[in-house]
């Protein structure tokens, strides 16, 4: 038996976050150390798992195989395709970013001088170890999830990642608030709660459609369903493939989020941690959108095709209800999540649109979302930290004091608007031609995004970042080194990865051809060749 | 030689990088490392050219292709570069004009702390340019169309610390994202129609669709092209966008980016030739704003916002060619290259005046400069005379091309739209002569500025009077140097088609009229700012000119339409979202609180309660029973 | 003698028992109502013993007797706590246990 390397992807995470609990509540900063030196390893292995993957080669591989509840069929089965292993090495390559970003969110408050708060003392309080165990319990789910091919097995990373979320959003709340520290903690319990309670109730339905579907398959291997499908040897009903689509599809929609599910992650960006918000916005969401691609398309080709019209709808409304909420947003962090809301309606349109471009396009566009997002958000919380506010009114000139911290947000908002030359451009590019050559009319609508995106971008930089300087922000320091080491390499990746995409490309080609035979579907011929 | 077409690019690239990325330490050598890599590219662009001159007419197309970008299943963008004709024709305006405006940039920016960023986007800015005229497809062009959008964005909000200046920047960006849905739209359609967007196997299969899709490119190409080149109805960013440092203005809001819709127009030529209506919207567009923004130069105090009118107009001379056809697409390149000289010369001027009078841009506050600035004085001159179409200044044989072209149509467009070029002829002497008049001659008007200083006008150093110089050299020769031997007609021929325009009248006839009333418009001018005193403040005036001070009133509908109403729906919809989508999510989280208050009521903690639910359930359930024997 | 009859003076004296439990306040009355609902239902048991002409029914009947003695003595001592430490024999004031 060969090493099990996607085990060990994912396992590595996991005993960092235990490893990292057990540090001695006096011993923070090692805490935070040994964090970065696990999730460095876990990028090292996703980096190993990406080189040892081979584009043009099986569907699946890597893949690992064991008996588990073997009462009711459920085994413990991995393997990644083309389109796990690119979010695999995201996911990766974003913690590292995201603990870095995070050194000193969970720091204990200063005015409480590092003691525990008295009602506390009775237990030991760890809360920076608790910070970045739960990060990287995260991670390791995350990834678990990525590489399940066992539809059991993917349902329950799908729901336990929820907890160590749940702790992250309402335990290390931003310390930023207008209202003061009592406001932003009902405000910071609301806000996991309300995360908790959106994402279980969507669970609780996907749960419904898993036992359906094993009382339909007998099987809970991706693998064997899908093999049986094509053969012809399962049959469905249509109307039973069409509840169990929709008992999948909505626990995806409620965590990508789409319209007009998206309520809670308004919520949950802005109460939590800017780098717990990119950990929500950038990581976990991109398992729905990855299991819409995985699943849904996968297992129930034909109810996925007649619940297009209607998830393209939806699918718009996100898109252009988003950056219109995202425009009137007064707090900044608010606004990246109505402006993701926006994206990721982009990424659902790009899946639904059953076209190579618009698949292709749409994987690209997590990655490419992940990364903008990240450097957008984390250079916003690196901005609110100093000046301990989340509101756009509140800032200004900031350009003028602090050009480093500018120049890095206005990368990551033109990032964020798709600016040619930066890699959500060639993603967002691909999913609108894989839309308008299926349908014309839908990728028109979703043009206006782009306006809307510049729009939003412009107005954040400008309010916050030009004009007077304003007497709050006139002693904000630049960024420092560390800070300037998490941003420089999203920046220089977002670059290189919107001129030379290719190497993401090629891995994602092969994966999209997969998936375009499930669903049976061709890319429309031009007009032209069409003609002849 | 071929890998030169990347170096090109690549220079100035280059230049951005390290500039925007050197932090401090190239603070003090910052401006001089890009000026030599602007200089570097133009003689890159040289050796190019020289190259090509050695090849034969019809094989002087150099294909470069780089790289493969996106490469998805159906879909192919290269990263690839066509040089012919009519791009080299841009290069050596872009890298020629840029390295001028840069040196002369040394001598303006001399003293901002914040001039090796203001080089780095300049840089930038060469680059995105040289890439939207060399790219092979449209989706590439659409990289460098984007590239110079952001880079007159950062330039145009170079000061951000005025809210003005960002604001103008803001609103450049935006409203050329409004075009630039245009294009990616038609890039898009392009796709769907014929596989591929790069432009060879686009423009050569224009015969297998229909006009109806053709019309609809064109279109959208028409768009994209009004949103950069500040088109009616795009066009007001314009205006505003002289709120960035003035060598910025005669490099990208004069000479070099507005022109890229130009470009656009004629390089997709093959397309416009096969859908008339479209061609029709082009010249519909260009015409009305060469009327447009003449007016708008005639009533502007500010003497760059009335150089901004001016660039408008021209642009919009250079449309209406365009929208012509084979009759003018050359004219219209020759016009912009002429006009890239002139009206460069002009706004450099401007900086000048504006560099010795305290950075003062009221023409009523200036007057008599002449002698203070001599060397300003006789090229802004010489491109006040190639400007309004002198003979033998060169936009006198560029200008009176197109319109000889305009009125080589059928029927009664020839004399409409050959008529509102004469007449934007006459307008153009008329608000050029006044800027002239005002600026230079008359009584001395200056007033000290916001701190109470003096201006004492003098002349620009040294590496800013030579760029002006050497454009002055442009301004009078380059349309003779073109028309001799139809020398530019035959240059580009190969690549924009050509054909002579048969003028319904004759062209003598037209050249005599064009400059009775280019002599008309000029000495109304005198008479109405020669001949009086200039008042310091300005005149009510009329109802025109009211309106034409703010820009035809654009700006206002754009306000009471675009941004109120835009601010009124986003605010509803977060209302909305905040309580009908959230609401209906709150709601049913308190519908059940509510409800489980509601039960927790009957656990009321005595035993007899429960023992009556006890008895009633038991009750129940043997009735069930018994009713389902019974059944 | 029909054994019905039986049956309908079990039920008369489960009513009461059950009428006792509900509306009875001191717990000792409450507690010989229940008594008496479950006499009530050994007295149907042995009746039914005696109409299928088997003896499962009052083998039942000795058992429920048995768990009915165990009953009383844990139910009597926790009404002799209750009354300890509340005065008071009365079931309404043992009414702490709710939400």
């Amino acid at each position: 038996m060969s090493f099990p390397l996607l085990t060990a992807t994912a396992a590595l995470p996991a005993v960092g976050a235990v490893a990292v609990a057990a540090v001695p509540a006096a011993r923070r900063t090692a805490a935070k150390w040994l964090a970065l030196l696990f999730s460095l390893g876990t990028l090292a292995l996703a980096v190993t798992v990406l080189v040892r993957f081979e584009p043009g080669g099986a569907r699946y591989q890597l893949t690992e195989s064991h008996a588990w509840i073997a009462d009711f069929g459920v085994r413990y089965e991995l393997g990644v395709d083309g389109i796990g292993v690119t979010l695999l090495a995201l996911t990766a390559l974003l913690v590292p970013f995201v603990i870095a970003a995070g050194w000193h969110d969970a720091d204990p408050s200063p005015d409480s001088g590092g003691e525990a708060p008295a009602e506390t003392k009775h237990y030991r309080w760890r809360p920076t170890q608790g910070f970045f165990a739960l990060i990287l319990m995260v991670e390791a789910m995350v990834i678990l999830s990525f590489e399940a091919t066992d539809v059991f097995l993917f349902y329950i990373l799908f729901e336990a990642m929820l907890i160590p979320m749940y702790f992250l959003i309402g335990g290390f709340g931003d310390r930023a608030h207008a209202q003061g520290e009592e406001a932003a903690a009902t405000q910071r319990s609301y806000a996991a709660v309300k995360f908790l309670l959106y994402n279980l109730v969507g669970g609780l339905i996907m749960l419904a459609a898993v036992i359906g579907l094993y009382v339909v398959a007998g099987s809970f291997s991706l693998g064997e369903i899908a093999a049986a499908r094509a053969s012809g040897e399962l049959e469905m009903a249509t109307n039973t493939e069409r509840l169990l689509f929709l008992g999948f599809f909505f626990a995806f929609a409620i965590k990508a989020p789409l319209w007009p599910l998206h309520t809670w992650l308004p919520n949950a960006m802005g109460e939590a941690t800017a780098p717990v918000a990119v950990l929500i916005t950038a990581v976990v969401d991109k398992v729905g959108t990855f299991a819409m691609l995985r699943f849904c398309l996968q297992l129930f080709p034909e109810a996925s095709k007649w619940a297009t019209p209607v998830i393209i709808v939806l699918s718009l409304i996100s898109i252009v209800y988003g950056a219109l909420l995202a425009v009137g947003q007064r707090d900044i962090k608010r606004l990246i999540a109505y402006a993701s809301i926006s994206h990721f309606g982009f990424i659902i349109l790009g899946i639904f649109a059953m076209t190579s471009q618009g698949q292709s396009g749409a994987t690209l566009y997590m990655v490419n979302h992940g990364i903008s997002t990240a450097a957008l958000m984390l250079v916003a919380g690196f901005l609110i930290s100093r000046r301990g506010s989340r509101l756009i009114a509140d800032y200004g000139g900031v350009q003028k004091v602090a050009p480093v911290l500018a120049g890095t947000f206005l990368v990551g908002g033109l990032a964020t608007l798709s600016l040619p030359g930066l890699a959500p451009f060639v993603s967002e590019f691909l999913v609108l031609v894989g839309t308008f050559t299926r349908y014309p009319a839908a990728g028109i609508v979703a043009t206006f995004g782009i306006v809307l995106a510049a729009l939003y971008v412009l107005v954040l930089y400008q309010r916050t970042m030009t004009g007077p300087v304003k007497e709050e922000v006139r002693s904000m320091p630049d960024l420092r080194v560390r800070e300037l080491a998490v941003v420089a390499p999203l920046i220089a990746l977002l670059i290189f990865l919107g001129v030379y995409p290719k190497p993401v490309t090629e891995i994602v080609n092969p994966a999209v051809e997969h998936t375009m035979s499930d669903v049976q579907q061709q890319d429309p011929r031009p007009d032209v060749e069409a003609a002849k | 030689m071929d890998n030169l077409i990347a170096l090109l690019i690549a220079a100035p690239l280059l230049g951005a990088a390290l500039l925007l990325c050197g932090g401090r330490r190239l603070d003090g050598a910052g401006h001089w490392v890009a000026t030599v890599l602007a200089f570097v590219s133009f003689l890159f662009g040289t050796v190019l050219f020289a190259d090509m001159l050695g090849k034969a007419a019809d094989d002087r197309t150099v294909q470069q292709q780089l790289f493969s970008w996106i490469p998805v299943e159906g879909f192919q963008a290269d990263v690839a570069f066509q040089l012919d004709q009519l791009s080299m024709t841009f290069v050596l305006l872009i890298t020629g004009v840029g390295s001028l405006i840069h040196l002369y940039s040394v001598g303006y920016m001399e003293h901002d702390e914040r001039r090796r960023r203001f080089f780095g986007y300049l840089n930038l800015f060469l680059a995105a340019m040289l890439l939207l005229v060399l790219a092979d497809n449209y989706l590439l062009l659409y990289v460098g169309w984007e590239g110079v959008g952001l880079a007159s964005y950062l330039l145009i909000g170079f000061w951000q610390h005025k809210p003005s200046a960002a604001t103008a920047a803001k609103k450049a960006f935006l409203v050329n994202r409004v075009g630039d849905m245009g294009l990616s739209i038609a890039v898009m359609l392009m796709f769907t129609t014929f596989g591929t967007f790069a432009f060879t196997p686009v423009l050569e299969s224009t015969g297998e669709t229909s006009e109806a899709m053709l019309t609809a490119i064109g279109l959208l190409l028409l768009l994209a092209a009004c949103g950069k080149s500040a088109q009616v109805p795009l066009q007001s960013w314009l205006g505003d966008a002289m709120e960035g440092p003035t060598p910025v203005s005669a490099l990208i809001h004069a000479a070099t980016m507005v022109t890229a819709g130009v470009y656009l127009i004629v390089r997709s030529g093959a397309i416009f030739n096969a859908a008339p209506d479209a061609q029709l919207a082009v010249v519909v567009v260009g015409a009305v704003t060469l009327l447009f923004g003449a007016i708008i130069g005639c009533a502007k105090d500010d003497i760059k916002k009335a150089l901004a009118g001016s660039t408008m107009s021209q642009i919009g001379y250079m449309v209406l060619a365009a929208g012509l056809g084979p009759i003018g697409y050359a004219f219209a390149i020759m016009h912009l290259v002429t006009h890239g000289f002139f009206k460069a010369g002009l706004f450099l001027g401007a900086g000048s005046v504006m560099h010795g009078m305290n950075d003062e841009v009221d023409m009523r506050k200036y007057g008599g400069l002449r002698k203070y600035l001599p060397i300003t004085f006789v090229t802004f001159g010489l491109g006040y005379l190639a400007i309004i179409g002198v003979p033998p200044f060169s936009g006198f044989f560029s200008k009176d091309k197109i319109i000889e072209a305009a009125f080589a149509q059928e029927g009664a467009r020839a004399w409409i739209f050959g008529g509102i070029a004469l007449l934007g002829a006459g307008i153009t002497a008329f608000y050029m002569t006044r800027v002239m008049l005002m600026t230079f001659f008359g009584k001395q008007r200056w007033q000290p500025d916001a701190e109470g200083e003096e201006p004492h006008p003098h002349e620009a150093p040294r590496t800013m009077t030579i760029p002006m110089i050497l454009l002055a050299v442009g301004s009078v020769g380059a349309g003779a140097f073109f028309s001799i031997g139809d020398r530019f007609v035959n240059w580009l021929a190969p690549v924009t088609e050509f054909e002579h325009p048969h003028p319904v009248i004759s062209v003598p006839v037209i050249t005599a009229s064009t400059i009775a009333v280019l002599l008309v418009g000029a000495a109304l001018a005198y008479a109405m700012y020669g001949t009086r005193p200039v008042p310091v403040t300005a005149p009510r005036g009329s109802l025109l000119t009211r309106a034409a001070r703010r820009d035809l009133l654009q700006d206002d509908f754009n306000h009471v339409v675009l941004v109120r109403g835009g601010e009124h729906l986003t605010r509803s919809l977060v209302y909305v979202d905040h309580t009908l989508v959230d609401g209906v999510v709150n709601g049913t989280a308190a519908g059940f609180g509510g409800l489980s208050g509601r039960l927790r009521k009957l656990q009321n903690g005595y035993a007899r309660t429960y023992a009556v639910s006890m008895f009633g359930g038991a009750a129940v359930l043997i009735a069930a029973t018994l009713l389902m024997r019974a059944v | 003698m029909n054994p019905v009859n039986y049956l309908y003076l079990a039920a008369l004296l489960f009513t009461i028992g059950a009428a006792g439990v509900l509306i009875r306040r001191n717990a000792i009355v409450v507690f010989m109502s229940v008594e008496l609902m479950l006499n009530a239902c050994n007295l149907s048991l042995v009746t039914f013993s005696r109409m299928h002409g088997n003896l499962d029914g009052q083998i039942v009947a000795f058992f429920t007797m048995v768990v009915a003695a165990a009953e009383v003595v844990v139910g009597l001592a926790i009404i002799v706590s209750l009354f300890r430490s509340r005065h008071s024999a009365s079931v309404d004031d043992a009414s702490l246990m709710k939400l």
